[in-house]
């Protein structure tokens, strides 16, 4: 009992779980159901009231969903956690609480494709404007500052190249604005960043990556690090204004320090819909608990690789922030010290016809859309995640035509070091 | 003490012991955070006292509202504030006034008055700021976790069905509140406390 802060690990075994109340079951049992029985006329308002703890419906909260919010929350230093189907649902519902139409928000250049395109069209018609930034130049953020800016929204280890942002430089941008800093942490899982401890004040996840590490179910995460107050100026309505759905109730007077995620669930996953399925959220705590284990050997192995395509003839260039030649070098020491990921990119001296040709030659390296897999993944950025933006974009973020992204899994990385080697030389 | 990280033994240990509570501010509107906390922490088991001058002739969940603390007319081991930051210094100086003294002073969340707390606890009340003894007892009790909060406490045992009227075990593995320590700074900054 006494106040001891149990290490990563231990949380990533044990945060939100604890054995099942009615059958022991030690591991978390899939609640796969739609709906939970109400004890009385009374105890249902409560619970719609929002007054008593306790669950509804699945698509507003399910028990096995919790214990992943709680797990994740904890290993990111958060509050409180929402899970949703999705990284794409969970941005939406992060900036449906934040933004009215007409607003804007600032986001870094250089995102995964998926998000640039979502921020790009989708969000558009919604009257969300985002407003592009330069994460290697923080003045371009404070430039972007407009008095209808309600968020800044950042990538810690940036999609396709795996370069850092200075979390802590854009953190000031935005507290000095007014307006949170959403940290998009799918790259680095909590393991090797945590953005909170910098400054973030929501973090964002594609559980589908890293956190659930096998390439088998998706899923998405917001974390509130209960950083903000959202009750200054007017400014986000969601939180700080009387809620007409629920009986004028304030969030943030109510909830306090995890309102935003509140919001999310009450106001977000409950009209909008993107629930998780129990399932993927069984098969997501499962994938967390080796978290620590499977990071360490993700990263040690892609210095390995990369090291390897750094000295091969054939390579023009490799950006990897874990090389110490790497632009981004510095700051990977300081924010990921124990490793710079495992998702980046190289370039070949043969340029796009070498790309296509390394692709077809790997035997080991399956050739697919996604990273964070315990498979070694490889991709042409520019023929497919990138593929809707046009050139000029795709050599800013980072996803020009003679690129190829590798996302280097847990195999022995003799293997992976040979399975290139021959694709290479060939 | 200080106010902008407790323990958790500090909270589990006020959560623990006090029987009685008397809410000042308490309201019979069923949508304000006074009401439902009033409800969710006599369902667990307190013996709660509603403290309010505007309803004075009626009830609170069957129990009768009372103009003021020294219209209590016995003993109190904790007042509960539910009013803003710049109404707790006369509550305070109500409470001091009372025979015997309450052990605990809590002042809800949104709510902080240093020189308050600072005269309560030189009379050797403890005090909490800022917080909610609903949350605090679902965040301990793990209760809380279904909406995804972090209680911030483990336990490998396995625990009851919690129903109605039940009092529920604090005594979980504190995981302490080194892992919201960013957002007990930025409430530090907020009240401009140093």
């Amino acid at each position: 009992m006494s106040d001891r802060l149990p290490g990563f690990s231990t949380l990533a075994v044990h945060a939100g779980a604890q054995p099942d109340p009615t059958t022991g079951a030690r591991a978390t049992p899939i609640y796969q159901t739609t709906s939970f029985v109400f004890n009385d006329a009374d105890h249902a308002a409560s619970l719609f009231g929002l007054q008593a703890f306790g669950n509804i419906y699945t698509r507003i909260g399910n028990p096995t969903n919790a214990v992943l919010e709680e797990r994740v929350a904890a290993l990111e230093g958060g509050t409180a956690a929402l899970a949703v189907a999705s990284g794409h649902a969970a941005q939406v519902v992060i900036l449906q609480q934040l933004l009215q139409p007409g607003d804007e928000f600032i986001a870094a250049r250089k995102l995964y494709g998926g998000s640039i395109n979502q921020f790009t069209h989708a969000f558009k018609s919604f009257g969300w404007n985002v407003v592009w930034a330069d994460p290697d130049d923080i003045a371009s953020f404070e430039r972007a500052v407009t008095p209808r800016t309600k968020a800044i929204f950042i990538e810690s280890i940036a999609n396709p190249a795996g370069s850092i942002t200075d979390i802590e430089a854009v953190s000031t941008v935005a507290r000095k604005a007014g307006v949170p800093l959403i940290v998009d942490n799918t790259l680095a899982s909590p393991y090797l960043i945590r953005p909170i401890d910098h400054g973030a004040d929501i973090v964002v996840h594609s559980l589908t990556k890293f956190l659930g590490g096998h390439g088998n179910s998706l899923g998405g995460i917001i974390v509130d690090a209960g950083t903000f107050d959202w009750s200054t100026g007017g400014k986000y309505p969601m939180l700080s204004e009387p809620r007409p759905e629920y009986h004028g109730i304030r969030l943030q007077e109510t909830f306090g320090n995890f309102a935003f995620a509140i919001a999310c669930r009450v106001l977000g996953l409950r009209d909008l819909g993107p629930a998780l399925s129990p399932f993927n959220a069984f098969m997501i705590l499962t994938g967390i608990e080796t978290l620590p284990l499977r990071m360490q050997k993700h990263c040690d192995n892609a210095k390995a690789v990369a090291e390897f395509l750094a000295g091969h003839p054939a390579v023009a260039s490799v950006s990897y922030a874990g090389l110490p030649s790497d632009k981004y070098n510095q700051l990977a020491r300081k924010y990921a010290p124990k490793g710079a990921g495992a998702v980046f990119t190289f370039s070949l001296k043969g340029g796009y016809d070498a790309g296509v040709n390394l692709v077809s030659k790997l035997q080991l390296f399956s050739h697919l859309a996604n990273v964070g897999d315990t498979r070694s993944l490889v991709i042409h950025p520019a023929s497919t995640t990138h593929s809707q933006l046009d050139d000029a974009a795709k050599v800013k973020s980072g996803a020009g035509p003679d690129v190829v992204r590798l996302s280097i899994g847990i195999e022995d990385k003799e293997d992976l070091i040979a399975d290139l080697e021959q694709a290479l030389g060939a | 003490m200080n106010h902008d990280a407790y323990p958790d033994n500090y909270i589990r240990g006020i959560l623990n012991s006090v029987k009685s509570i008397a809410m000042v501010g308490a309201s019979p509107v069923n949508v304000r955070p006074s009401y439902f906390a009033f409800k969710y922490l006599a369902q667990r088991g307190y013996d709660m006292i509603p403290v309010n001058p505007g309803h004075v002739g009626k009830e609170l969940l069957g129990k009768p509202f009372v103009a003021s603390l020294s219209d209590i007319g016995r003993p109190v081991d904790m007042i509960d504030i539910f009013r803003n930051s710049s109404h707790i210094m006369p509550v305070v100086e109500e409470a001091l006034t009372l025979d015997p003294l309450p052990k605990v002073i809590w002042m809800q969340l949104g709510a902080r008055d240093d020189a308050a707390a600072a005269k309560a606890e030189s009379v050797g009340i403890k005090v909490v700021m800022n917080r909610c003894p609903k949350i605090e007892y679902g965040r301990l009790s793990s209760e809380i976790s279904w909406m995804g909060v972090n209680s911030r406490t483990l336990s490998s045992k396995r625990a009851p069905a919690p129903t109605q009227g039940m009092r529920l075990s604090l005594n979980r593995m504190s995981v302490g509140g080194g892992d919201t320590a960013a957002s007990d700074r930025a409430a530090k900054n907020k009240t401009g406390q140093s």
